[in-house]
């Protein structure tokens, strides 16, 4: 561990969020959280995937309106009508989604809707003066002129860093704004951070990488399914305190499924590349198998290489060299639905934009993509579609009212359950899951890994991608960590959580 | 839809969601009132027999517009098949062997469907395959096969459709003149068509195909739907709708124009967005279609009857269209509503640990 700052005092509150509740129907995704902001200093938010950081943030900045609750700005009850009225009063934030205009140049990005205009139109050259300026604190030598889309991801998030620090801020919110930095960016940010707050500004931030924002705070708070279960200055915390927090002390996810044998090898990836179009090996030359009734995890950070892997393997991507043989047979030239006929299946990663029909009710969701098992001849049949949709919704425990809800009544939780019955009703031999448990609580996540156990346990090989290293030791038989395109390290069941983000690139002692 | 189970009966969303139905009783009982030759059946029919052509045109892009595209080409293809009807009628000169061909009536209607679906079929491969946008790429069918059409015949018409004895090649007015049981072929061949589609979309794997295309493309993709097969294939069937309609138009007018059904297709996507279809594709039936036809195709005729000027008439459309949309987007951002934000979390209360 660095040493601490040097200890300061108690930093004056500006902004207090005192008992915030939201609810999207029968979800709760706040549940009466406190969370004070203090001048010129770093608080930091942790906690899962949909433990409710970002939903916090959104309503501090405006975007979104609690439930219930009460925000105190210098001790005075405040409500934000709208983002532009809680930037009014000095508080921006920097989305987790890029919200740039990539068509648009980064001078014209930066002054957005809030152009500087003279009698005769925009003061252009002004507005490129200031954007140069900005980018010389960040150290980033980008043209003003520059179109966002010519920039890399990284360059874009600084982008939007230069756009939040136009503003003068008095509270700035940033929710991960080094996912796709380098390790410099990310030196060069925090030295920004630090001038901020010495001229008294406060900042919020929110970061997966734990390591990372431990340097750069004063504060933490941890998340815990919408609910604090923890906060305190930096001086008292370290890293095993966090996760401990983050996660619970008694957090089981299951373990791997033993007491039978595993059948021979069902999927082999021989050499597989794919190539992005701007060149750069998303997957390098990788080659991973996996037996039948085995439960395989791959481990990486955001950009590893494990999205694209699996959309190759599953046919929504092309490899770009190398093969995957399945059942002995090169499948790497079939289509999708020839794939998912043979027995070869995805999951993918985001469900909203890739996993559900929204305009479709559960049970149309669930049979999509074995309607052939229930057509005779030109027709469907109604009463067979019904049998495998009911026997799907029991198999994989959503809770609804029946195959005729509509989707979107469904929590994030049993909306995955759908997509991953959805797979399974194709009767797979092998399932491909591209980070399964992506926002979904912690008894769902439970509830989905129980079942890839129970099934690889009548003989179903199973891959599957994930961010966070707990699931890894929970369901998996063998641990593979990508890093760069390429495996970089593998381990069995009983590896720890250090060693395996150690291989991934997650430098532990930075 | 309502995620609420609420036992009470909700007036209101029945109205909204019956709203076209309501709408053609509104238009029928006003109509009756204002003259007294509106309601009558022989009326009807007549008015049916416009709505055909509408109709027809309608169920086609229907099935475009669940996959969420948009076909503007079918007015042009429905003017491109009458012209080649008419062609064909005339005989077909073959100089090489110097003589003219007379075809069988029906061989020119399956020459003219398939004309249609090979319109369609260009639409649907420029869509599915070179991933032209679908506004653009029919936009661009609509010109080519008004363009050809003209070309055909010198922007003339074809008057002389009804054939010879002694050539075999009569029959061509049956579709547009002759009755079954009374009611006019043109409408007996939109129920046909009607409940065909109807079936196809609620019961066979290809309406389900199309129904996922359009709720979510990459999601159907993932589950294994052929997208670029749907997509060209309702492309082909909006062509083929379209030629049935120019068929059926051309032999009700017992001519052949170049200019035939000029922006009928803005007619058709407005009987489909009044049946309550979504433009964004997914949400839609045939049976709303349809009514959205004869609530467009009944007012207008109303108008006429009770001698409104043409002018008026246009306003009226505009004005039942725009409401249409109105109501759609009030009772699909209702259902929006009950679908939970992106991530999920549970109602179980968390232990809090102090610090």
């Amino acid at each position: 561990m660095n040493a601490a700052p040097a200890q300061r005092v108690e930093g004056h509150i500006v902004l207090s969020a005192r008992n915030i509740a939201k609810s999207y129907g029968s979800v709760h995704a706040l549940k009466g959280v406190d969370f004070d902001i203090r001048r010129g200093e770093v608080t930091t938010l942790f906690g899962e995937n949909g433990a409710g950081k970002s939903t916090l943030m959104k309503i501090l900045s405006g975007v979104v309106i609690p439930t219930s609750g009460q925000i105190l700005l210098d001790g005075a009850p405040v409500r934000f009508a709208s983002a532009a009225d809680a930037s009014a009063r000095g508080i921006s934030i920097i989305h987790q989604e890029l919200s740039l205009a990539p068509n648009m140049s980064v001078r014209d990005n930066v002054f957005m809707g809030r152009e500087i205009r003279t009698l005769t139109g925009v003061d252009f050259a002004e507005e490129a003066r200031r954007t140069r300026a900005l980018m010389r604190d960040l150290e980033e030598d980008i043209d003003p002129a520059t179109p966002v889309e010519d920039l890399r991801l990284g360059q874009q998030q600084i982008v939007e860093i230069a756009r939040a620090l136009s503003v003068n801020s008095r509270i700035l919110i940033m929710d991960e704004p080094t996912s796709a930095l380098s390790a410099s960016e990310v030196e060069v940010l925090f030295k920004v951070i630090r001038d901020l707050t010495a001229k008294g500004v406060s900042i919020v931030y929110i970061s997966h990488h734990l390591e990372e924002a431990l340097q750069i705070t004063d504060h933490a708070v941890v998340l815990r399914d919408g609910a604090m279960t923890a906060k305190a200055p930096r001086a008292e915390i370290d890293l095993e305190w966090i996760v401990r927090n983050m996660v619970g002390e008694n957090f089981d996810l299951g373990r791997p499924p033993t007491g039978y044998a595993m059948g021979p090898v069902a999927l082999s990836i021989e050499d597989a590349v794919v190539t992005e179009p701007s060149g750069h090996a998303a997957v390098d030359h990788l080659s991973l198998s996996v037996r039948e009734g085995e439960i395989v995890c791959v481990y990486g950070l955001m950009g590893a290489g494990r999205t694209e892997l699996l959309e190759a393997v599953a046919g929504r991507t092309r490899l770009d060299g190398g093969r995957v043989l399945f059942a002995g047979r090169d499948v790497s030239r079939l289509s999708i639905a020839e794939r998912i006929a043979s027995g070869l299946a995805l999951v993918p990663e985001d469900r909203q934009r890739d996993g559900l029909v929204q305009t479709m009710s559960v049970g149309e969701n669930l049979s999509l993509a074995s309607i052939g098992a229930f057509v005779t001849g030109l027709f469907t049949s109604p009463a067979r579609e019904k049998v495998l949709v009911d026997r799907s919704i029991e198999r994989v425990t959503v809770k609804t009212s029946g195959g005729d809800a509509a989707i979107g009544s469904l929590s994030g939780g049993n909306q995955q359950k759908v997509v991953i019955g959805k797979m399974l009703a194709t009767d797979p031999r092998v399932l491909l899951l591209d980070e399964p448990s992506r926002g979904i609580d912690v008894g769902a996540k439970a509830e989905v890994f129980r079942l890839l156990a129970e099934r690889a346990r009548e003989g179903l090989a199973v891959i599957f991608s994930t961010s966070e290293v707990g699931e890894c030791l929970s369901v998996a038989h063998r641990i593979v960590v990508m890093r760069r395109g390429r495996i970089s390290a593998e381990f069995g069941p009983d590896a720890t959580k250090d060693a395996i983000m150690a291989a991934s690139g997650e430098s532990v002692s930075h | 839809m309502s995620v609420k189970q609420d036992g009470g009966f909700d007036i209101g969303r029945l109205l909204l969601e019956g709203r076209a139905f309501f709408a053609l009783i509104a238009i029928i009982v006003v109509f009756s009132l204002l003259s007294p030759f509106y309601f009558s059946v022989s009326n009807f029919l007549t008015m049916s027999s416009h709505v055909a052509i509408f109709g027809l045109l309608a169920v086609g892009m229907l099935v475009v517009i669940l996959t969420g595209g948009i076909d503007l080409s079918v007015g042009s293809t429905l003017g491109l098949s009458g012209v080649v009807a008419g062609y064909l009628m005339q005989g077909v000169t073959v100089d090489a062997l110097g003589v003219i061909l007379y075809p069988p009536v029906w061989v020119v209607v399956i020459l003219t469907c398939a004309l249609g679906a090979f319109v369609g079929f260009i639409n649907g491969a420029l869509i599915a395959w070179f991933k032209v946008p679908a506004f653009v790429a029919t936009l661009g069918v609509l010109y080519v096969a008004r363009g050809v059409a003209l070309l055909m015949t010198n922007g003339l018409t074809f008057n002389n459709l009804s054939g010879d004895v002694d050539l075999g090649n009569t029959g061509f007015r049956w579709l547009g003149f002759n009755r079954l049981f009374d009611v006019p072929i043109g409408v007996v061949i939109l129920v046909v068509v009607a409940l065909t589609a109807s079936v196809m979309l609620s019961r066979s794997a290809f309406g389900r195909w199309v129904y996922a295309t359009g709720g979510n493309a990459r999601a159907a993709e993932l589950s294994g739907v052929p997208v670029p097969f749907t997509t060209i294939t309702v492309y082909v069937l909006s062509g083929v709708c379209a030629a049935i309609a120019g068929l059926v138009l051309s032999s009700q007018l017992t001519s052949a124009g170049p200019t035939a059904g000029t922006t009928y297709e803005l007619t058709a996507i407005a009987a489909v967005v009044v049946g309550g279809a979504a433009l964004t594709g997914g949400r839609g039936t045939v049976r709303g279609t349809l009514l959205g036809a004869f609530v467009i195709g009944f007012l207008s005729d109303g108008l006429v009857i009770v001698g409104v000027s043409s002018y008026w008439q246009t306003v009226f459309t505009g004005a039942v269209i725009v409401l249409a949309v109105l109501l759609n987007s009030i009772q699909y951002s209702g259902r929006a509503k009950t679908a939970p934000a992106g991530s999920g979390t549970p109602p179980s209360p968390a232990p809090v640990t102090p610090s």
